[in-house]
């Protein structure tokens, strides 16, 4: 036994090196992009602006998707994303409402604060009462998701600071929208994190295998705790980044983001169980989501056909992500 | 021969252990000197895996004294037990499946460089290089996947790890129970190799042949009592088995 597979071929280790799953997310979206744009090729799918404008519109569930990179990688799931995004947007909204004359940093202390305190919430839980992350996420989503319609009894909230507005929201540095500054900074930074700090090494093999991690030394909750907690200051910050672009926060805000954002961080190359992930596949990802939704929109779809495309799409890459695990 | 002048890294004395009102071990009384392999053999339930957790750190003996180089320790946790230079080969071995080789030699104690402390991969995966080729653990490269290594590659991993890290002693438990024979050849090389490098090991094994192909010295438990400590070289199987099943 061991001699066979201590001579594999250097074909075969270099082909075992490469992981063709990882590549699928490239493949796919080059494949979909082709697709459009010979298709939708005088819908206008091709010109800058509306290539652009799938960037802008995909920014915040790029940002959210980093965080779940994380959350999935460590073994993880977080399903109450979504709802802290709207939470968030409206904590941010009112801060500002209410102090404008701090507002851009009352705001964005409100705005990810508020989610790094839904995410310490759900950490908590999952780290120390070890209860399974998929049913706290889901008894906090619904629960935010409440908090959030009872805090403006469903009433918009009119974001008008200028600065904050600009800067989550409409400006831009040198030509480039600041949304796509954000994505590229968030992007940057958690990719850093994530494949080249002890940290996240540590969520990989928490997720990977949590008793080798413990007895290994890795301070198990602790890794869980940070990781509800980036997941949760990410949504915030993509709550801040719906806000500065709407202008405005709802308790409707980030409430679909949910399916797309498991898809796009699947699609991209993380696995559903832990231990395996990209953030790099996760943008990527996330594109291509933006993508396809533009992409079908154009095509005429109705939005219950929509759904039932990227309800398949997510299907397919799950399929893959578990094939994968269990080969 | 030399390693007998040599002062034990390892002392117990009068170790015991009840868990509530049950006894787990009691007074069990060994040491393990560098360069010595001790074989720790007995029926299930004979209190081996007890007393590799003490040793370990993960349970406290009731009473009784641990002294290592020859000083009393105290531990409160594995975390500890690695402190003081303790490794353990655990029974399924404790590796990150879809982690490459380099970074479960390094799992927990991973490298770093620079100010922004990030990992080390260069100098993580040269170390794992230089130390499989050491001990002759034969995988096709320091970036594979550990699920894509056999049983006794992954075994010779979580073996090479031990030997990385452990400066005082290694404790195995069982570690060719799930290998082939070809494979528990090379995992039995390995851990006779260690012999070379003065660090007292401790191995649990169900197996006398391999006891006897091993180990210096064969300490016999049965039902947490420790019945008595033979020289490998003194003794024979049928000695042995009657000590450990008391017949």
């Amino acid at each position: 036994m061991s001699s066979v597979t201590a001579s594999v071929s250097p074909v075969r280790r270099l082909l075992s090196r490469l992981n063709l799953q990882q590549y699928v997310v490239y493949f796919g979206f080059i494949a979909i992009f082709l697709f459009f744009a010979v298709v939708l090729r005088d819908s206008g799918f091709l010109t800058q602006r509306n290539l652009v404008n799938i960037i802008l519109q995909t920014a915040p569930a790029t940002i959210m998707a980093i965080g779940l990179v994380f959350v999935l990688s460590a073994g993880e799931i977080d399903l109450s994303f979504g709802s802290t995004v709207a939470v968030s947007a409206l904590c941010a909204a009112m801060a500002m409402a209410a102090y404008p004359g701090a507002a851009l940093p009352l705001g964005v202390a409100a705005g990810i604060g508020s989610g790094l305190l839904i995410g310490a919430i759900n950490g908590a839980l999952v780290a120390w009462l070890r209860l399974p992350s998929f049913l706290v996420t889901l008894a906090t989503m619904g629960l935010f998701a409440g908090v959030a319609r009872s805090l403006t009894q469903l009433r918009s909230i009119p974001v008008t600071d200028p600065l904050f507005t600009g800067i989550f929201g409409s400006g831009s540095i040198l030509g480039v929208p600041s949304l796509v500054i954000w994505c590229i900074i968030g992007i940057a930074v958690g990719h850093l994190v994530y494949r080249q700090t002890r940290f996240g090494a540590h969520v990989l093999a928490t997720g990977d295998n949590s008793r080798a991690a413990q007895v290994s030394g890795i301070e198990v909750p602790r890794i869980r705790l940070w990781i509800f907690m980036i997941s949760g200051g990410l949504a915030g910050l993509a709550g801040l980044l719906y806000a500065g672009r709407l202008q405005a926060a709802k308790y409707t805000l980030g409430e679909t983001d949910l399916m797309t954002v498991i898809a796009a961080v699947i699609v991209g190359g993380t696995l559903l169980n832990g231990g395996k992930g990209s953030i790099i596949g996760a943008l990527v990802g996330s594109l291509l989501m933006g993508m396809l939704n533009n992409g079908l929109i154009l095509m005429g779809l109705s939005v219950s056909d929509q759904m039932i495309v990227r309800g398949l799409i997510i299907l397919a890459a799950v399929a893959v992500s578990l094939r994968e695990k269990t080969r | 021969m030399l390693q007998e002048a040599a002062s034990p890294v390892l002392e117990l004395t009068d170790i015991h252990k009840s868990f509530g009102g049950v006894v787990a071990i009691e007074n069990v009384t060994l040491n393990v000197r560098p360069g010595e392999i001790v074989a720790l053999v007995g029926d299930n339930g004979a209190g081996k895996s007890t007393l590799i957790k003490i040793i370990s750190g993960v349970h406290a003996p009731t009473s009784g004294t641990i002294r290592l180089d020859g000083s009393p320790i105290s531990m409160s946790s594995s975390t500890k037990a690695r402190e003081f230079g303790i490794e353990v080969v655990y029974q399924d071995l404790a590796l990150a499946d879809q982690q490459p080789v380099y970074m479960n030699l390094f799992l927990g104690r991973e490298l770093t460089r620079g100010p922004l402390q990030l990992l080390d991969r260069k100098v993580m995966i040269a170390e794992t290089e230089r130390l499989v080729k050491e001990l002759d653990v034969r995988i096709p490269s320091a970036h594979a996947t550990i699920r894509d290594l056999s049983g006794g590659q992954r075994q010779g991993i979580a073996i090479a790890r031990a030997t990385h890290w452990a400066r005082k002693l290694i404790l195995l438990d069982e570690p060719t129970a799930a290998l082939g024979v070809a494979e528990t050849a090379r995992v039995e090389a390995t851990v006779a190799s260690l012999k070379s490098r003065n660090i007292g090991v401790l191995i649990i094994s169900h197996s006398l042949d391999q006891v006897f192909r091993l180990s210096d010295r064969i300490c016999v438990l049965r039902r947490g009592k420790q019945i008595g400590i033979r020289t490998t070289a003194d003794t024979d199987k049928n000695e042995i088995v009657s000590m450990i099943t008391g017949v």
